[in-house]
């Protein structure tokens, strides 16, 4: 890990009250190989978190780690200051401590994913409705209304009623992030969303993005997008090898590179 | 000539038999096989999930009996299940009775011919349902189970809002497949004597000699059920996968 992280953590113990996300020291292995290396992040509210960093340096781990798609072997994860309980388990791995408690969690932590991952057997209308009538039990009629006007906003009111293999992969990826404004959550994560669609479509849900970092939305995106980083995102945190090699504002980060990793991966963007 | 008159008088016995009473025999037995049949795959879709979720289960011991249950009803001859289920059942409802006093020593407590029978076929269908399910789990698009986990639903509403109507629809051709099977496997239960379209035609056969003409009637009427049904399956399927066929 590089000083200048250190001296971040150190420097700004963040307010309780105005941290969305905290992760400490976090590790995760697949087998025999170290994905994660202690890594330990924190998200205020209305943070912009770009999360950069070449394949295989972590990035989709950690925020799989962070709601609980994977499972972390240690460390901490607050959301919105609350500590989500782990326990060891019988095979020694650590576990959640009780499942309802990451259920209520991951309802306020709306994903985002590569391959959108709506339900294919459901309309577009019925993806916007499905969680939060079942999981956080609001009136269907309310659900619905808010539904389309989420739609209208990502503009693809016109296909609420297409079912999603019938969509382009930008319109599934609007109606994927209109998925996730529909469940009001506390924290929007992304899991490199524009990485799998055509560069043509790429724009449409950049822009739809951007709306949502600029009205102050919690977002924690892992990307490749370097404008996306630079411009929308209000910190970026660049992962190598399973550590954190560097944080911080993304114009100075982005014109003086701190390490030399960072440097050389910017370096072969630009090519 | 004599060849056609001959046939024309085949043709007036064969009216004589059926509107003497056989054909509608015949059509009893037509409703009594399909009775088997439905009631055969609703015990084999029930025991067919739970099959397939216990060959799928994480759990070494659970995956055995799903693996061990499908193993033998598969490879077994059905006309030994059905002897098994019925004359065996006899024998266990027999003694049980005895030893409990609510019949006479020397008495018998027959297995109910409509229950072992569908019991029978009902745990074979599920054999060959619980891998149509099975594979159909399998087919679904993993990220769509990973989404509805990271959008908090717990078990039971991913059971009951992603991977259900899921499974259905993947499930639809194999499950044809299997309900074309489950009528076949119905006509061995006439040994239970269940008065189903097989026994009927049987007792027809015999008891009149002409048994070309009433095994050909039979098979003709078996035929007509096993078609009917292929289109049903398939408008069921049409409007399963609706969401993967393009709009028009």
């Amino acid at each position: 890990m590089s000083a200048n992280v250190a001296a971040a953590a150190k420097a700004t113990p963040p307010p309780e009250d105005k941290s969305a996300i905290s992760v400490r020291d976090m590790r995760k292995c697949f087998g025999d190989h170290e994905v994660l290396k202690g890594i330990s992040l924190e998200a205020h509210k209305g943070d912009v978190i770009s999360i950069l960093g070449s394949s295989g340096s972590g990035k989709s781990t950690m925020l799989r780690c962070i709601n609980l798609l994977e499972t972390p072997d240690s460390g901490e994860v607050r959301v919105d200051g609350e500590l989500i309980r782990m326990k060891q388990g019988r095979d020694g791995r650590q576990m959640p401590a009780d499942i309802r408690q990451v259920e209520r969690i991951r309802a306020n932590l709306a994903m985002v994913f590569q391959s959108f991952n709506l339900w294919s057997h459901m309309t577009v209308l019925e993806n916007l409705v499905a969680a939060p009538t079942h999981v956080l039990k609001r009136p269907r009629a309310e659900c619905l209304e808010q539904a389309e006007i989420l739609l209208k906003r990502v503009g693809i009111w016109e296909r609420r009623n297409y079912y999603p293999p019938h969509m382009s992969g930008g319109q599934q990826q609007r109606a994927a992030i209109a998925r996730a404004l529909a469940m009001n959550p506390k924290v929007m994560l992304f899991d490199e969303p524009t990485s799998a669609l055509d560069p043509e479509l790429v724009g449409e849900v950049l822009r739809v993005m951007r709306s949502l970092a600029e009205e102050g939305r919690t977002m924690l995106v892992v990307t490749h997008e370097m404008g996306f980083a630079r411009d929308v995102s209000s910190k970026v945190m660049f992962l190598h090898k399973g550590e954190v090699d560097s944080v911080g504002e993304p114009k100075e980060m982005f014109a003086r590179p701190p390490t030399p990793q960072f440097k050389q991966f910017i370096a072969n963007f630009n090519k | 000539m004599e060849f056609l008159s001959d046939l024309q008088a085949q043709f007036s016995t064969a009216y004589e038999l059926l509107a003497a009473g056989w054909g509608v025999q015949l059509l009893w037995g037509i409703a009594w096989t399909l009775a088997v049949t439905v009631v055969s795959m609703l015990i084999g879709a029930i025991l067919g999930s739970l099959v397939a979720a216990a060959k799928l289960s994480p759990r070494g011991g659970l995956k055995f009996i799903g693996e061990s249950y499908t193993t033998v009803f598969r490879g077994e001859p059905e006309l030994l299940i059905i002897y098994l289920f019925y004359y065996g059942g006899t024998q266990v409802l027999t003694g049980v009775a005895r030893s409990t006093g609510s019949i006479g020593s020397t008495d018998i407590l027959n297995m109910p011919s409509f229950l072992g029978g569908v019991l029978a076929v009902g745990i074979i269908s599920g054999a060959y349902q619980a891998e149509v399910f099975r594979g159909s789990f399998l087919a679904i698009h993993r990220g769509e189970l990973e989404a509805a986990r990271a959008y908090g639903m717990s078990a039971w509403l991913r059971f009951r809002l992603v991977i259900v109507p899921q499974v259905l629809r993947l499930a639809v051709p194999g499950l044809g497949n299997v309900w074309q099977l489950t009528i076949k496997d119905s006509a061995l239960i006439s040994v239970t004597g269940v008065a189903e379209l097989m026994l009927t035609a049987n007792k027809a056969a015999r008891s009149t000699h002409h048994s070309l003409l009433f095994y050909t009637v039979a098979g003709i009427l078996y035929l007509v059920m096993t078609s009917v049904s292929t289109p049903i399956f398939e408008k069921a399927e049409r409007y399963t996968s609706r969401s993967f066929t393009r709009p028009k």
